[in-house]
């Protein structure tokens, strides 16, 4: 497990962030998808999957009950299938982290919050400071924050940057993972560049979405990160995790995402300090296909928890 | 060139995933047409859509399922030149295959009429010992598969489907095996009739092949088999046994007139009975 960053970097000129190739990306996302995956690969993919699961509650409607339910259910993935592997988190918002944490417990299953006027961002750095602090000192393990899009979008990358790294420091020793929101950010380009000034700030994670905004979470986006992550890599020596968050409600296509992963930044970020799926409905659809791939029968959500 | 007959899943015409084809032959051994040989997959996906019709296909009003219905009846009426055509391509004699889709569009139209009906005939008051108003609904059981005999290009196909819509269930249907064609262009007539996409979803292919697997997915709540040999329904009533998931296998003549009636959307209904506690009048000196 790499050890969150502590050493403020150099700045980089982020307006010479590398270009990104959109066809050559968009191709090479498809290329994947057209792969078979053989079962048995498959049976391990899918445990490692629930395994780099962060679940995923952040809704106007969220109760204690909720996300104790949450809780509960990431405690207990299925208990039917036994020999499964626990999930990496339950994300929910600053003011469930307690009930969230108490309902854990000692289990190694992380808390993490959403912080910074999540999910616009659209809030002065002072309240983004006191949410993020809110939050880890509720017992956060990990925080996510959103990236000011706003700033991001009219050049101002040098207030982006100054704020992720203030929120870094609030968070002590929280693990921060960065929201670029990519629905937000129109080209790859941006998203190369939003992806550059987060890890510089100091990002342990850098993630695509909210899950509030469509397009959420894609194939090439995600290797548009992910390049962005191999590269800071070779200059800095810094591993950097990455997490796309929202659309993602299939097996395969988690699948594919592991691929990706493996070929881009190779075995070492194939863990749940390397990636991370933010998702809420993806369990069920990974519980149904291990549950298929081992009765043999195709299984229905009838059977399964709530997601 | 001849036309390749595509699958309709989810309110779409689509080509096997499995890439599979398969050559129907008329009866001098002719290949007249192409038809997709559906895998489990292509099930699969039938079935994931025909789930996420249900909530809008059962929600929906009984007289609007009836009005839906009656639309495919005119529907068929309107293209029963076309179908007769496609008939004859199959090998009825013209006669045969008129008589065909007259049957269809009148059995169309019978269960259309009992879409709000039934429910008056087949819900009950009952009285129980206790302070409570007790009732009892159908409702529709879910996702059903349909299985249709290999003796009619397509009555008998219909007259296992419609009273499956009629009470509010989505259906994965396996077209017969001698006769895809007009299985494919019912489906075209679905989707133009206002049925919403994924309500029915149609499948050509082998029976043998596929039977397994609509017998053992969880996500099917009733199998219906028309016209089975006594080995495939052994088999059947095991696998289903498995799951709980209840099986119909029917055996009926359905040019017969006396084939038709109410009882066949009773079979893909669950009852519910309510208990609704009631004040007790004498008791209570109430003033009702």
């Amino acid at each position: 497990m790499p050890a969150p960053s502590t050493t403020k970097p150099a700045r980089p000129d982020f307006r010479f962030s590398p270009r990104v190739d959109q066809v050559g990306i968009e191709e090479r996302a498809k290329r994947i998808q057209t792969r078979s995956i053989k079962n048995e690969s498959k049976a391990q993919g899918l445990k490692m999957v629930l395994s780099m699961m962060d679940l995923t509650t952040l809704e106007g409607q969220d109760t204690p009950g909720k996300v104790r339910q949450l809780c509960h259910k990431a405690l207990h993935v299925h208990d039917e299938l036994p020999g499964l592997p626990t999930v990496a988190a339950v994300c929910v918002y600053p003011s469930m982290v307690a009930v969230a944490r108490a309902a854990l417990g000692e289990s190694e299953i992380n808390v993490a919050s959403v912080a910074t006027a999540f999910p616009s961002g659209q809030s002065a750095l002072e309240i983004k400071l006191a949410d993020t602090k809110m939050a880890v000192d509720a017992g956060a393990d990990e925080i996510d924050m959103v990236i000011s899009r706003g700033k991001m979008l009219s050049g101002e990358y040098d207030y982006v940057f100054d704020e992720i790294a203030a929120i870094k420091e609030v968070c002590g020793k929280a693990r921060l993972k960065v929201i670029l929101e990519t629905g937000e950010l129109d080209t790859y380009d941006t998203v190369r560049r939003a992806s550059d000034i987060a890890m510089h700030a100091g990002a342990d994670f850098i993630k695509t979405s909210t899950g509030k905004i469509q397009p959420a979470a894609t194939l090439p986006v995600t290797l548009v990160m992910l390049q962005a992550i191999r590269d800071f890599h070779r200059a800095t020596g810094r591993m950097v995790g990455m997490k796309p968050a929202g659309g993602i409600s299939t097996s395969k296509l988690a699948l594919h995402y592991l691929m990706l992963v493996k070929e881009t930044l190779g075995e070492d970020w194939l863990d749940k300090h390397g990636f991370r799926f933010g998702a809420s409905s993806l369990a069920n659809d990974v519980l149904m296909q291990l549950m298929k791939q081992q009765t043999g029968f195709y299984q229905s959500a009838d059977y399964f928890s709530i997601s | 060139m001849l036309k390749t007959y595509k699958l309709y899943i989810g309110g779409a015409f689509v080509r096997t995933e499995s890439g599979r084809y398969l050559k129907l032959k008329n009866a001098k051994g002719d290949v007249i047409a192409n038809v997709c040989h559906a895998s489990r997959k292509d099930l699969r996906n039938a079935v994931t859509a025909a789930g996420k019709a249900l909530p809008g296909w059962s929600g929906k009003s009984a007289f609007n399922r009836s009005q839906i219905l009656y639309r495919m009846a005119e529907m068929l009426e309107q293209r029963g030149p076309l179908l007769v055509d496609e008939m004859v391509l199959m090998g009825l004699t013209k006669t045969a295959a008129r008589r065909e889709v007259n049957l269809c569009i009148d059995r169309t139209v019978y269960f259309a009429g009992w879409c709000d009906k039934y429910s008056q005939i087949f819900s009950s008051v009952n009285p129980v010992a206790s302070p409570h108003f007790n009732f009892t609904v159908p409702e529709p059981m879910g996702v059903i598969a349909v299985v249709a005999g290999k003796d009619t290009p397509l009555l008998g196909l219909l007259s296992n489907l419609l009273p499956v819509l009629a009470g509010g269930n989505t259906a994965v249907v396996l077209a017969p095996e001698a006769y895809p064609l007009s299985s494919v262009f019912l489906s075209e007539i679905v989707n133009d009739s206002d049925v919403p996409g994924g309500v029915v979803n149609l499948l050509t292919g082998l029976h043998q092949e596929l039977l397994p697997h609509l017998a053992g997915h969880m996500g099917i709540h009733g199998l219906i088999v028309d016209d089975c040999s006594q080995e495939t329904a052994a088999s059947l009533r095991e696998q289903c046994a498995e799951n709980l998931k209840r099986l119909f296998l029917r055996d009926s003549d359905w040019t017969d007139p006396e084939s038709q009636h109410p009882y066949l959307i009773l079979d893909t209904q669950e009852l519910k009975t309510t208990w609704h506690p009631i004040e007790v009048i004498s008791g209570m000196g109430s003033g009702y």
